[in-house]
């Protein structure tokens, strides 16, 4: 996440804020006071370096949306709402870094992990595949059968145009 | 009391004594479970995604439940958060009218009438019930929250404090057993990012494990799958990723509760678990 060259003016975009801020979940970006009351109590930010919530909301705010939505930094969110609960300018954080992911997605830079989650879904209605080795499993242990696929989230896909994303 | 049980993805493959606990405990204590074939994802994964596609996803089996008349009871604490986040944004009728257009060709529709219930939360419901019913466990158990079964708490209204949680601990000393306290106790398991960086996650999962070890717990308690992978199918695996050693036993609340009342360790899928749990039936006299 470091760099070390000065940010160039040129290279700033400053309406991504406000390309945020009309995203579900990133309605208050820009009510951030940078207090890193986030950042402090982050328990992935307590581990690793790569990832500093209210780092992402000042270069958000300054309009490093090439950084923010191509580098992976982003998507360390755990979405464990600890900030959240915090946050005394209700900047609702986890949600603020889903709109960001969103913006990356619709951008052609969607993390591989949640591409291949959302492909999943898509294509069985649920995240793990259901085979007849599961359901035998679960037959033995007395538990009703499992349903192998399911087309209805595929239609929602076609329909919010997600499917075009994931394939 | 009757609910639609909501198994989502990982449970019904990944953590199958969860849901053989939960089906157990909740038909000791008389409360119906009823089984929707049609339910599917929570659409959790999606929120990151498209916002658009997690509401519909997320809404379309709020409408089955609806379709049945019937609340629905999560064993996944993000399941649990994510249909009780979309079933609030319903609360908007420019939502509500445009998440319904998007179901309307899969022949659903969602009128907002559903309430979403965690498993967990239904048991600390039943609290003086499970005391009457329960033989004492002579055990020290270290309480997992993690995250989305108290937070948002806006999408909980004030149930409980999220920053001083206790129902996990008032259900514990419920079946006779003592809550210990840890350093750290609320922190998340960091199963959320096992898929973006396996160690951070990793590390994650091996700073609790290290602060219940110090505590000198049987075991630990927990109430959701992504929570368990980490801490119990994924134990002997920090364990040699890091050199240190745990052996801390993982139980589903269900698990425990379902020991103290008296139901057969087969039926609540002890087995199934990584971490042995013979010592502990040992203490426990089985």
């Amino acid at each position: 996440m470091e760099k070390k060259e000065p940010i160039d003016m040129n290279d700033l975009d400053p309406s991504f804020k406000y390309e945020i801020a009309s995203q579900p979940g990133g309605e208050h970006i820009m009510k951030c006071v940078q207090c890193a009351t986030c950042s402090s109590g982050c328990p992935v930010a307590s581990i690793s370096d790569k990832f500093n919530p209210r780092r992402i909301i000042r270069m958000a705010i300054l309009g490093l949306k090439e950084r923010v939505i191509t580098e992976d930094f982003v998507w360390y969110c755990a979405a464990c709402y600890t900030c959240s609960e915090r946050c005394p300018q209700d900047v609702r954080i986890p949600d603020l870094m889903s709109a960001i992911r969103n913006i990356a997605t619709k951008e052609g830079h969607i993390h591989p992990a949640y591409k291949e989650q959302g492909r999943l879904i898509g294509e069985m209605g649920r995240l793990y595949e259901v085979t007849d080795f599961e359901n035998q499993r679960r037959k033995k242990l007395g538990l009703p059968q499992l349903k192998e696929k399911n087309d209805e989230i595929d239609s929602i896909y076609t329909k919010t145009g997600v499917k075009k994303v994931i394939t | 009391m009757k609910y639609a049980l909501f198994l989502g993805c990982t449970v019904p493959v990944r953590t199958m004594g969860y849901e053989l606990s939960t089906r157990a405990v909740m038909k000791k204590l008389g409360i119906e479970l009823v089984d929707l074939k049609e339910f599917g994802c929570c659409g959790f994964p999606l929120e990151s995604i498209d916002h658009d596609t997690y509401l519909s996803v997320a809404t379309r089996n709020l409408a089955i439940a609806e379709e049945h008349g019937l609340p629905i009871m999560t064993m996944c604490s993000a399941c649990n958060g994510s249909l009780l986040k979309a079933h609030m944004a319903m609360n908007d009728e420019k939502i509500k009218s445009h998440i319904n257009d998007t179901l309307t060709p899969l022949k659903r529709h969602y009128n907002g009438s559903i309430e979403v219930k965690h498993a967990a939360r239904v048991l600390y419901e039943n609290i003086e019930t499970i005391k009457e019913m329960a033989t004492p466990l002579p055990l020290k158990i270290a309480a997992h929250y993690g995250c989305h079964y108290t937070k948002p708490s806006e999408i909980y209204e004030g149930f409980e404090d999220p920053e001083v949680p206790y129902s996990l601990e008032d259900v514990i000393r419920a079946v006779g057993a003592e809550p210990v306290q840890y350093e750290n106790k609320k922190q998340c398991c960091g199963g959320a990012i096992l898929g973006i960086d396996e160690s951070v996650s990793l590390e994650m999962t091996r700073e609790k494990l290290q602060h219940v070890k110090k505590t000198g717990a049987d075991a630990m308690t927990l109430v959701c799958p992504f929570c368990d992978i980490m801490y119990d199918v994924n134990q002997r695996r920090i364990e040699s990723h890091f050199d240190e050693k745990f052996g801390i036993p993982v139980l589903f609340l269900p698990q425990l509760v379902g020991l103290a009342l008296g139901i057969p360790s087969d039926e609540l899928g002890l087995r199934l678990n990584r971490v042995p749990v013979r010592s502990l039936l040992k203490t426990l006299g089985d």
